[in-house]
């Protein structure tokens, strides 16, 4: 076993660690409200909606990662200098990078899961917390915002723990856009000392530890509301 | 039109498309499913009697096993079992005196995802398991039942209608780690979209192709599992 590489690569570790994190922060982040919105239109839009956000999630749950990952990058990627005007525009440094996508496929399949768990969530609160709301006066937003969202992100909340830990699990995936996350730099250190399990073990600490320290997180959110059992 | 024209001529089974190329890929993915399933299955069964029954050590063993497979991410997990799986029976093939052997992907890809599986499907029959009345398993050494018969007879029709939506959740889970054997070089049906897209620059075209396969491959799953668990559920009260 030789550890030596890691003084000459901790700049690297360290910055792939934070474009691991920011991967996580922007597809949980940005997922999560997309999810609020596909999960309401399964529980209360109209027929059309319904259907449409139905197939959306079956389609992003029923296929691997990696192909939607794939799709976007190489197969929208391609697509996309075709777009009259996008070369020279300020958005073309954003959406020429790996990243773009890596960070874009990560947010909509995360939100296609994430939709299914509040969707069972929303239907969970029990209905005479919704009347009693009513019954106050409250329009159905004033309802959703104070009542009904909050409850179902409460009953939703361990689900969404084990969600963010697989989501975190499912970033390495990047790397095979060019994206210099976390396991990315593990394989260039593999390429350029030719050690193989080393890289591979300190990356992998670095992910437990997260994993850990998003329960962790979890947990003390989970505190926060009293709950009676 | 023309492009629709030169769609179907690349999509076409036949060796100028790459519609075969596709098909073999997906039949190799759920061939490498299928069979990581049944690893998964036969370590799930050993890992939850070993959970439920075993003395310490068995138990610390199990639960390192099933904490790092479900805390490390899949494709560093993959791509350190397939790299340490080959270098280390070689090693021990040279430490007998052996000449070293190539493993065949297929069986690497199999066993590296079998030991994933395994972790999951431990975790799925030991709460299946825990969820059978005790009284039954116990009616059942009371007639003088032996181990194997009274698993055979008792717990595992009374496991499975608790067990198949967990199992039914890891077969859709395996199909679509599968797509990760792509990373470490084995040809099934990601790398092979990822061959035909590279050679005819029609990215767009096959990755959905793919995405398509995969979402077929998911949704008559769904109807097989939906067919076991009204099977495996025959007689049981039906919940509003």
């Amino acid at each position: 076993m030789n550890f030596s590489w890691i003084f000459s690569y901790w700049p690297l570790l360290a910055a792939g660690a934070v474009q691991t994190v920011l991967l996580l922060v922007i597809s949980v982040g940005f997922g999560f409200i997309l999810a609020i919105g596909l999960a309401l239109a399964q529980v209360s839009g109209p027929r059309w909606l319904k259907w449409l956000t139905r197939g959306y999630c079956t389609c992003l749950r029923g296929t691997p990662l990696l192909i939607q990952l794939w799709l976007l990058y190489y197969g929208v990627g391609s697509l996309l200098p075709l777009v009259p005007g996008l070369r020279g525009s300020f958005l073309w440094p954003i959406v020429r990078e790996g990243f773009f996508f890596a960070a874009l496929s990560f947010t909509l399949n995360y939100a296609a899961y994430e939709a299914e768990v509040l969707r069972g969530a929303l239907l969970a609160v029990p209905k005479g917390e919704l009347e009693a709301g009513r019954s106050f006066g409250m329009s159905s937003w004033t309802l959703l915002r104070r009542i009904w969202l909050p409850r179902a992100v409460r009953i939703a909340l361990p689900t969404i723990a084990g969600e963010v830990v697989l989501q975190l699990k499912a970033t390495p995936l990047a790397f095979t856009v060019t994206v210099m996350d976390l396991y990315a730099v593990a394989y260039k250190v593999r390429q350029d000392t030719l050690l193989v399990y080393e890289p591979l073990m300190v990356v992998t600490v670095f992910y437990v530890l997260l994993t850990l320290l998003i329960t962790r997180a979890f947990k003390l959110v989970e505190a926060q509301v009293p709950a009676r059992r | 039109m023309s492009s629709t024209q030169s769609m179907l001529e690349l999509l076409s089974p036949y060796p100028p498309g790459w519609g075969g190329v596709l098909l073999s890929g997906a039949l190799s993915t759920v061939m490498i499913s299928l069979g990581a399933y049944l690893v998964g299955v036969l370590i799930g069964l050993l890992g939850a009697t070993g959970k439920l029954k075993g003395n310490r050590p068995v138990l610390f063993v199990l639960d390192v096993y099933t904490t790092a497979v479900r805390a490390i991410p899949e494709l560093i997990l993959i791509i350190g079992l397939y790299y340490a799986g080959t270098d280390g029976l070689n090693r021990i093939l040279l430490s007998l005196g052996l000449p070293a052997i190539e493993i065949n992907g297929f069986v690497a890809a199999i066993a590296v995802l079998g030991i994933v599986q395994g972790a999951y499907m431990t975790e799925v029959l030991r709460g299946a398991i825990l969820a059978i009345p005790v009284g039954q398993i116990e009616a059942a050494s009371a007639f003088g039942m032996r181990p194997f018969l009274r698993f055979r007879r008792i717990v595992l029709p009374a496991l499975m209608p608790n067990a198949l939506p967990g199992l039914a959740n890891l077969w859709m889970s395996v199909t679509k780690d599968s797509a990760l054997i792509a990373v470490v070089g084995y040809q099934e049906l990601a790398l092979a979209t990822r061959l035909a897209a590279g050679n005819t620059k029609h990215y767009f075209l096959f990755f959905l192709a793919a995405a398509a396969l995969y979402l077929v491959i998911t949704l008559l799953s769904n109807v097989v599992f939906g067919l076991l668990e009204s099977r495996f559920r025959r007689g049981q009260p039906k919940t509003a």
